[in-house]
């Protein structure tokens, strides 16, 4: 009915407007480049996640050996000291996340593409769910930081990071754009035909 | 049709599937969801203001000793290296993973801090009934977009696990920043709990008149 609102503070303004007057934020009754940026950023995310996992991300030294250990290497040895718990979280914040992450969002894309009609609260709730969990894909360049930090008792032991944390959190901060560059007003679109 | 519309200004677009919703004085503690995706529009407590000024203040003294005092630990075979937060970001200062200290130092110091900072700097005049500073909407925008780029709660999980991996080689001592960044995570989610948009921006609006 003419009206476009504002996603920063919600305030309703008469179409044509282009400012908030309330927050100054640039006003767009939709975002039509949104998809795009979507692909863009989902496809660099994918991209960077490959030398993730297949370049070291803990390079350890002890008097006695030098060992380097990728993501799923990391995993492997918690399940082997017996902390299954934490061998568990490393694997859904690192693995499980990112992968389904990208899922998501491809699935996403592709349904609002197509113009899908079907299972619109699904998809939206699928929405809130990747935005709300992708940042905690991050935990495990944090652990990584803070074993190079405390880890460097000399030449007894030190741990440093590998290029794979580099390229790890490359991967995340690109999907975590990948999330906020869906405009999830489109899912609803097929409902009424705006007419911009 | 357009004789029935209320007023723009009383009018809440959902910021997530743009379904429009008529505004209404919501009785304390209760809350209004989008009809459509169920998105929370707004959440009524009186008081919220101050209590949002008061725990973000004690969440950036909080940071503040965080990022001061020592943070960790470890002590193996008569060799012993202590850790600040700041020597965690400093971890990837080396070559080529230089971008990453830096992000990693946004994540979990400079953003929160921004966060509460934007926020005292917004709200502080509410409480006192006074006139917003200039920039005060800009201000808790910027705080409101930051949110999911502050990642302190993150980071402290992280540090368990990390804590785990090398419990059984070392001993470590937690030190008091643990303690303080721990307390910045625990408040900072409450804050977050009592920050409803729409009526900040209500009150803003009225404040500025």
């Amino acid at each position: 009915m003419g009206l476009v609102a504002c996603r920063n503070c919600g305030q309703v303004h008469q179409k044509g407007v282009t400012r908030c007057k309330r927050c100054e934020s640039v006003l767009q009754s939709r975002d039509h480049q949104s998809l795009q940026k979507v692909w863009a950023w989902l496809i660099a995310g994918i991209i960077a996640y490959i030398p993730a996992n297949t370049y070291p991300m803990l390079l350890t030294s002890t008097l006695l050996e030098r060992s380097e250990s990728t993501i799923m290497g990391g995993v492997v040895d918690l399940v082997n000291y017996g902390a299954i718990g934490i061998a568990l979280v490393v694997f859904i914040a690192s693995v499980a996340i990112p992968v389904g992450k990208f899922l998501a969002i491809m699935y996403l894309a592709i349904s609002v593409q197509r113009g899908s009609q079907r299972h619109q609260h699904g998809r939206h709730k699928a929405y809130d769910i990747v935005e709300f969990i992708g940042r905690w894909s991050m935990i495990d360049v944090f652990v990584v930081a803070i074993l190079s930090a405390l880890v460097q008792l000399d030449t007894l032991a030190t741990i440093n990071p590998g290029i794979a944390a580099v390229s790890f959190a490359l991967s995340v901060i690109f999907t975590m754009l990948a999330a906020q560059s869906f405009d999830a007003r489109l899912i609803w679109d097929v409902d009424r035909k705006t007419d911009d | 049709m357009n004789d029935a519309l209320p007023s723009l200004d009383d009018l809440v677009a959902c910021p997530q599937c743009d379904t429009l919703h008529v505004a209404q004085d919501l009785p304390e503690g209760m809350r209004a969801c989008c009809q459509r995706c169920g998105h929370v529009l707004m959440s009524s407590q009186k008081t919220a203001v101050a209590r949002i000024i008061s725990l973000a203040l004690t969440a950036f003294v909080l940071m503040i000793a965080a990022i001061t005092f020592p943070f960790l630990s470890l002590n193996a075979g008569g060799v012993q290296n202590a850790t600040s937060v700041i020597d965690a970001v400093l971890a990837f200062s080396d070559g080529l993973a230089f971008p990453l200290a830096i992000a990693v130092a946004f994540f979990i110091v400079v953003l929160p801090l921004t966060r509460l900072t934007a926020l005292i700097y917004a709200l502080g005049p509410l409480v006192r009934e006074r006139k917003p500073y200039r920039g005060a909407r800009i201000a808790f925008g910027l705080a409101e977009r930051l949110r999911p780029w502050s990642m302190a709660e993150i980071f402290i999980v992280g540090v368990t696990v990390a804590l785990i991996k090398v419990a059984g080689m070392a001993a470590v001592t937690i030190g008091p920043a643990f303690w303080a960044f721990a307390g910045v995570v625990v408040i900072t989610i409450l804050k977050d709990q009592l920050i409803c948009r729409y009526s900040i921006w209500e009150a803003l609006d009225q404040a500025k008149a």
